[in-house]
């Protein structure tokens, strides 16, 4: 056999490539998956992977989001659009229905939602029977997440148990589950948030338009600025700026916090990631500051 | 926020890799100390292990916290499983795995090896060689890790004493003969320290070699120079049949990643295991059409022919076949807690496949601290042996040195699910 320099895909390329491999995995060996969708930028990703992976087919598996009821309009607008452009089956499945039938019970009323998502999810999962979730997370975002396996076993109760996971070689996936039991399957598990930029830019993703620069009323929190809403309102002793700023993650209104921020187009906002200083979480999510091992935490108990 | 002037832009790919070798040789400490000093490390991170590790007494800021990021393995001080971190140095991406050093996590050291394309094996310079040691080298050159680069860290502890590497270059390389491993460099460092990590530091002047960092960036991406027999794992089958779009009607696309090799419009394939010949009509990637398309990308392809295939089938060219077989031989790594039974029936998935299967017999099991082949009727977590496999239906295999995907496989645990073995055929 000759010796050469064998042509090797670029580090996007062969990111995609392997996502792609690992939702037609999931569609091959699991008989009900599900691909969760909030509207969000990694599951907008998602969405253009799926694509590739089984266009001209449609998907097989319908979409699905969580909602707290505490989402930015646009980007529940957005979600509904992006769904009928494709023409794929989304689910809707609230926590405040959870609330209504008295499964998730809020310690005050303001208490986030955020965490009580795993009720909601595991509700819906049991609806509908579904043996496998197939979720935007990256192991980049967390070091929980750093820690789990590309296909991760949850049992009957949707707990993750991170010491005793299931070997994962090669790429031969071991997706399977006994009735009850579940996968959560993360395609984009080796993207950084950089690579997620730079494939919304190669592929010219639309996105909501809270990603990109606007002026929005804010109150400086800490290293935090929490944006002024009907959730969250100012408190009579807050100074109110108005600041121009943009998310880098959208999730719940009471536990997702806007970064101060110019970029106005994805150019912008791929040079601002480049030499960012804050982890994309520790920018902006007010619930993963309350312990160390918060996310560790909710994922043992049902969480994405 | 500020921003560079642009983003680099030219890609020279991706590379994974591990760190790996026995307890405490400070695995976790050197993936933290390179992405401290690759400025990969973002501010609220380090404040918040500068906490941990103020709230733990500690002196200095404990780098190994970034990768050990389980609750439990911050109060013991080890690693538990496998945690991936990524940096990128502006021409190249890097996939790190930090493998745990505990003999009883073997497993998720062999989970983070299998994916990797070069493996650091950490060893405590006041130590030198040690049973993990041993056994992580094997098993890194049992899964065809191409490359080793044996770091001997700790030299702070040591005087930085040159001696002392070249006494264990001297035993490491002569393990490393027995074993057959080609390519293994050695470096002295210090993690803690951070000496030649990304900077040379001072300490060790009588080393001349080029810093971690300088041969990672040099390390060759890919798995193997050679050119590799196309090996085409069909994933799934794309029928669009409700579709309104007539041109559609008939088409059959065979979605699948290419495992190994390459193939061209025109060229002719065959499916395994029925032999049915055809060519290839179109290669596709997300609606674009490709000449070609070359290892590792996911594509569908379509056929000038119809026949019947399905996932778990095997598309190569029809010049590069293989022979399907129902009995193979393989090195197995044992990796359950409840031992292999040589009565029970078990679930092999091999590439898209899978097949129940027995042991048909455990030809020997293999003492790692001295590669002795010794005569074994049971094996238990962490055995590595040679055991021939009867298999329900037949698989298409290769010799895994000659080709991982097709030569790989793991053993399932139909009651549990659970993926009890990994395997490498012979
Ligand atoms: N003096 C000195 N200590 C080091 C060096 N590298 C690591 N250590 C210390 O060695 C201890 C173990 O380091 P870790 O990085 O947790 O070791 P590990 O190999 O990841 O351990 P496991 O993953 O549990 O097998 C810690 O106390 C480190 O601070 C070094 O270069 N010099
Ligand atoms: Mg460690």
């Amino acid at each position: 056999m000759s010796t050469l320099t064998r042509q090797t895909l670029s580090h996007l390329d062969w990111l995609e490539a392997e996502a792609i491999h690992i939702m037609r995995e999931v569609a091959g060996q699991c008989s009900n998956p599900v691909l969760l969708f909030s509207g969000g930028k990694d599951s907008i990703c998602m969405l253009r992977l799926a694509e590739k992976a089984f266009r001209p087919g449609r998907f097989p598996f319908p979409l699905m989001h969580i909602d707290t009821g505490h989402n930015y309009r646009e980007v529940t607008d957005f979600r509904d659009k992006r769904a009928a452009e494709l023409g794929e089956r989304l689910i809707v499945r609230s926590v405040e229905d959870s609330m209504a039938r008295g499964t998730v019970v809020l310690k005050h009323p303001g208490e986030s939602r955020n965490k009580h998502q795993s009720v909601t999810l595991l509700e819906a999962i049991e609806e509908f029977g579904f043996n496998a979730c197939i979720g935007g997370a990256r192991r980049d975002e967390e070091k929980a997440r750093a820690k789990e396996r590309i296909m991760s076993f949850r049992d009957e109760f949707g707990q993750w148990d991170p010491k005793n996971q299931r070997p994962e070689l090669w790429n031969l996936y071991n997706a399977r589950s006994h009735k009850g039991e579940n996968i959560r399957a993360f395609p984009i598990s080796n993207w950084t948030e950089l690579d997620v930029w730079q494939y919304i830019q190669r592929e010219e993703l639309e996105l909501p338009s809270i990603y990109f620069a606007h002026v929005r009323p804010v109150v400086r929190k800490g290293d935090l600025l929490q944006p002024v809403t009907e959730l969250t309102p100012a408190r009579p002793d807050d100074k109110i700026e108005d600041m121009r700023v943009r998310f880098r993650t959208v999730g719940d209104i009471t536990c997702t916090a806007p970064v101060e921020s110019d970029a106005d187009t994805v150019a912008k906002i791929l040079l601002e990631t480049a030499s960012t200083t804050i982890t994309e979480r520790g920018a902006t999510r007010m619930d993963d500051q309350t312990s160390e091992a918060s996310m560790e935490q909710r994922k043992k108990e049902g969480y994405f | 926020m500020s921003a560079p002037e642009q983003l680099p832009d030219h890609d020279h790919g991706l590379l994974r890799f591990l760190t790996c070798g026995s307890v405490d040789d400070g695995k976790s400490t050197l993936i933290g100390r390179l992405l401290f000093d690759t400025k990969t490390i973002l501010v609220d991170t380090l404040s918040a292990i500068e906490k941990t590790s103020a709230k733990r007494g500690m002196s200095a800021v404990d780098l190994s916290l970034l990768t050990d990021g389980l609750q439990a393995e911050r109060e013991q001080g080890i690693t538990i499983d496998v945690a991936y971190r990524y940096f990128s140095t502006g021409t190249r991406k890097y996939i790190i795995a930090d493998a745990p050093g505990h003999e009883q996590y073997t497993r998720n050291m062999v989970t983070a090896a299998s994916t990797a394309n070069l493996a650091i094996i950490l060893i405590d310079a006041r130590k030198g060689m040690l049973t993990q040691t041993r056994r992580h080298s094997y098993l890194a050159s049992l899964v065809g890790i191409p490359h080793l680069l044996v770091a001997v860290n700790k030299m702070d502890l040591v005087d930085y004493d040159q001696a002392t590497f070249e006494r264990i270059r001297a035993d490491y390389l002569a393990f490393a003969a027995k074993l057959g491993i080609g390519d293994v460099r050695f470096i002295p460092l210090s993690a803690l320290n951070g000496d030649m990590i990304v900077d040379r530091g001072e300490r060790l002047a009588w080393y001349d070699g080029p810093t971690l960092l300088e041969i990672l960036e040099s390390a060759p991406a890919a798995h193997t120079e050679q050119a590799e027999d196309f090996r085409f794992p069909v994933q799934f089958v794309c029928r669009p049949q409700d579709s309104s779009n007539p041109e559609l009607h008939d088409y059959r696309g065979f979605m699948g990643r290419v495992e190994s090799g390459e193939v061209a419009v025109g060229d002719p394939v065959t499916v395994l295991p029925s032999g049915a010949r055809s060519r290839i009509k179109t290669i596709e990637l997300g609606g674009a059409k490709l000449a070609r398309a070359i290892h590792e990308q996911s594509v569908t392809l379509l056929l000038e022919d119809e026949i019947d295939i399905s996932r778990g089938d095997l598309i190569v060219k029809s010049s590069e076949a293989a022979e399907p077989v129902k009995e193979i031989d393989a090195i197995v790594c044992w990796l359950a807690e409840a031992p292999l039974s040589t009565a029970r029936t078990y679930l092999v998935r091999h590439t898209t496949r899978e097949v129940k299967a027995k042991v048909a017999r455990i030809d020997y099991r293999l003492d790692v601290n001295t590669l002795a082949q010794e005569p074994a009727s049971v094996l238990t977590m962490n055995d590595i042996a040679r055991v021939t496999l009867k298999l329900a239906q037949p698989i298409v295999a290769d010799a895994y040195r000659s080709n991982r995907a097709t030569g790989a496989f793991i053993v399932i645990d139909e009651s549990t699910n659970n993926t009890v073995g990994a395997g490498m055929i012979a």
